[in-house]
């Protein structure tokens, strides 16, 4: 993770991928994802850098940046935390989860705790519905969380001078 | 190595027939029996089973044979979704056709000691009938009523082994259509064999295959709109990574029939082991010279790249998808034009979902009859539904157009969690309705589920039982449309705003009659002044739950009681003359709204009360403190 976006290194990499494809503009979204995969986010100077990059109007840049949710204009915490709040997590308890683990890292979903460890977000459906009510960190699904202990112990693998443990509390793998 | 002609996939495919061999059998046989014979474990390797650590599973179990010495003998793997999610993590064992279910780690030195060691099964671990008490080895009720064209081999074959695919009959079909069929040949069999779109739209495949035909281009494209955004669908998850070769190919004879030597595959961003699936197949396809120039020494050229999605819903609709592909804020635009005229680039382009090109090779290798001849008249074939909510049995089934609600909730489904009752079934994702009790024994297609306020959508089947509250619902739906319409049309964006805020009123217990009234009206508005599906559909849920479930939004409106206990604001705390003032509640409230002398019943302020139930919480006395 980059944790200053000018840096030379990454606009070089990305200067690269830029040149290597065979069709530039239409490529915006893969640009992108490539760019927040290098720098975590995607301020207005990184926009703007993309935009020269391909000959198109930075506000097309932002256009698509604000579009899609996947994209984020704002530093992330060290550990990106995500409730699934699709229907199924919904009926299965999503909401009350959501708001124990709000309680827990004190913050409310859509923003970065103040130590910029967890970031907190929501997102419509992964696909392990079998797993409802379900949280992400990290990548790394999380699934039939009821109790606050276990939001706990989630966490708890997460905070600093831990070494991420192997798998969630209810599978000792 | 390319193939270079159909003898050569023959020939490769005999070859790798051994690769399947003794890897699913019907009739069961002992372990005892099946002991010194050629084995697999199969480890479900779906979303839930992987979530829940399948493959740290099958890694110790490798370990473990290969400790006793048995490597050579079992093989284990990881094919895709087994579909009983709820199971999970879960193995089955063949030719020995056993099925072991909720597998952990420890569970393993177990599995080897006595399934193969001494041959006889752990009985534990066996599917146990909730009710009846019965375990099963195979064969488990699950699955009963179930067929499966679309997920054929899914669960069943490596889905990183093109060999596997190919084994089990894969690309044959390609075969059939460069070398046996013209185009339009092509066109008529999917259109004969009825194979209407999956993703919800339920357009016939073979009518869009021949419109996008019919316009001439020198370059056409067919697009695999792989968003599947539903909240609560996994169906097109579990093709993706579970048999992605079934998808190129279908992508394949879809660009013959159009005459498009080019196709992508637009995946959402929230799938990377599906990209990566598919990042697979298409190198090895083209390792295979099954993508490319010439393929199997025919006329034919393809080729297809992946696009990525990046969160946005309304990008599974057709139009917004092209443009998101174009590198373009996901709008939808006005049709006409419709793709199959002007698409990509301005180029005749066909959008058909995973799971209707997953439906392709079977309907050509085994004819359009054999297809037509499953389903109800309207509705051809079958379709994969995402069960979840509060039944026992969360995971994928795959019925035949036709089946009854009640046969999948209650037979497939094991019935409702927790002895509760069953209240609706929600079809569609946020463009569906709710479908209450009356209609469980309602024949599943296009047409009856439209009849009846829902839609067939993309297959999530959402069940919900008496503790769900369908106002909160609905208005759980209004937050997605809300969040996720594109901002284009003014009707959809401000009206879905609107009526979310109207059910929050409500929610709140501050709605009037009139709020019903309005949310009619304006739900009809949005309807008809919305320029897509999105728009058109977002008030689904409000206008079903009305219909059906009025006086669960009347008690909210006139008694100002949520009869579900859902809606904090409606919840009232009471305690009532069993407390024996022992003053524990007063003393955790977060307001200090309770008030009352020792030994004395004491008594809420509901004008200060949070609803926030601590004080239930610590009351030791059983009855003291109710919420009505």
């Amino acid at each position: 993770m980059c944790d200053n976006p000018s840096s030379n290194d990454h606009y070089h990499q990305l200067d690269a991928y830029i040149d290597n494809l065979h069709y530039k503009k239409e490529n915006l979204i893969g640009i992108l994802h490539f760019a927040q995969e290098l720098f975590d986010y995607l301020p207005d100077k990184l926009q703007l850098h993309i935009a020269q990059k391909l000959d198109i109007p930075a506000a097309k840049v932002y256009g698509v940046v604000s579009f899609y949710s996947f994209f984020t204009m704002k530093p992330r915490g060290k550990h990106a935390a995500n409730i699934c709040m699709g229907t199924a997590c919904f009926v299965r308890g999503a909401e009350k989860l959501q708001q124990e683990v709000e309680k827990q890292m004190g913050i409310k979903t859509g923003q970065t705790t103040e130590d910029n460890l967890f970031s907190l977000d929501s997102l419509r459906c992964i696909g392990a519905c079998g797993l409802a009510p379900v949280m992400m960190m990290d990548g790394e699904v999380y699934g039939r969380i009821h109790e606050p202990e276990e939001v706990r112990q989630v966490l708890e693998k997460y905070r600093p001078n831990e070494m991420p443990k192997e798998r969630c509390p209810k599978h000792d793998i | 190595m390319k193939l270079k002609d159909t003898a050569a996939l023959n020939a490769l495919r005999t070859q790798s027939l051994g690769l399947l061999e003794n890897r699913r059998v019907t009739s069961s046989i002992t372990a005892k029996a099946a002991k010194g014979q050629r084995r697999h474990v199969m480890v479900c390797g779906g979303p839930g089973c992987h979530s829940s650590g399948s493959p740290g599973i099958a890694e110790l179990l490798e370990e473990e044979l290969s400790l006793r010495g048995l490597s050579d003998q079992v093989k284990v793997f990881q094919p895709g979704c087994f579909g009983f999610c709820e199971k999970g993590p879960m193995l089955e064992i063949h030719p020995d056709n056993t099925t072991y279910c909720q597998v952990s780690a420890k569970d393993v030195a177990t599995i080897v000691e006595d399934h193969f060691i001494k041959g006889t099964s752990v009985e534990r671990l066996l599917y146990q009938d909730p009710i009846t008490k019965e375990r099963f080895t195979s064969n488990l009720p699950f699955y009963h009523g179930q067929l499966k064209i679309a997920l054929r081999n899914v669960g069943y074959i490596a889905p990183e082994n093109i060999l596997e695919y190919i084994a089990a009959d894969g690309y044959q079909a390609l075969v059939k259509v460069l070398f046996d069929l013209t185009p339009l040949e092509i066109i008529e069999v999917i259109k004969k064999s009825g194979l209407r779109g999956r993703g919800g739209g339920g357009f016939s495949t073979g009518l869009k295959w021949e419109l996008t035909r019919k316009n001439e281009a020198k370059q056409r494209y067919i697009i695999c709109n792989a968003d599947e955004g539903d909240p609560g669908a996994f169906m097109d998850r579990s093709v993706l990574e579970g048999d992605p070769h079934s998808v190129l190919e279908g992508m394949l004879i879809a660009g013959s029939a159009i005459g498009a030597s080019y196709g992508f595959i637009y995946v959402r961003a929230e799938y990377p082991a599906a990209i990566h699936r598919l990042q697979v197949a298409i190198e090895q396809a083209r390792e295979y010279g099954l993508l490319g120039e010439g393929i199997l020494g025919s006329d034919f050229c393809f080729d297809i790249e992946l696009k990525y999605g990046a969160g946005a819903f309304v990008c599974g609709e057709e139009t917004a998808l092209i443009h998101s592909i174009e590198g373009a804020r996901g709008e939808p635009s006005v049709k006409p034009p419709f793709p199959a005229e002007k698409g990509l680039w301005g180029k005749p382009t066909c959008v058909n979902n995973v799971e209707t090109l997953a439906n392709i090779p079977p309907i050509l290798l085994k004819g359009a009859d054999w297809f037509a001849g499953i389903g109800t008249e309207k509705s051809k074939g079958t379709k994969v539904f995402a069960l979840a909510g509060k039944v026992r049995n969360v995971g994928l089934v795959e019925v035949p157009m036709g089946t009854t609600l009640r046969q999948i909730i209650f037979d497939m489904g094991g019935g409702i969690q927790n002895n509760k009752t069953f209240k609706a079934a929600q079809t569609g994702g946020p463009s569906g309705g709710c479908i209450p009790a009356k209609y469980l024994d309602t024949p599943i297609d296009y047409e009856s589920l439209n009849a009846i306020g829902s839609m067939m959508g993309s297959g999530g089947l959402i069940v919900m039982d008496e503790n769900d509250c369908m106002v909160n619902i609905a208005k759980f739906y209004l937050e997605f449309s809300v969040d996720e319409s594109c901002g284009r049309c003014t009707a959809c964006r401000i009206g879905t705003k609107r009526l979310h805020e109207i059910l929050t009123k409500i929610t709140e217990g501050k709605g009037t009659e009139d709020d019903l009234d309005k949310l009619m009206q304006l739900g009809k508005i949005v309807k008809t002044a919305s320029l897509c599906g999105l728009g058109q559909s977002a008030p689904n849920p409000i206008l079903s739950t009305i219909e059906y479930f009025e006086d669960e939004y009347l008690a909210h409106i006139n008694d100002k009681t949520c009869p579900a206990g859902v809606c904090k604001s409606l919840l009232k705390y009471h305690i009532t003359e069993k407390c024996v003032g022992c003053t524990l509640c007063a003393k955790k409230c977060p307001v200090s709204c309770i008030s009352g002398k020792s030994k004395e019943r004491h008594i809420i302020d509901e004008e200060l009360c949070l609803k926030c139930g601590k004080c239930q919480e610590q009351c030791k006395v059983d009855g003291a403190i109710i919420r009505r």
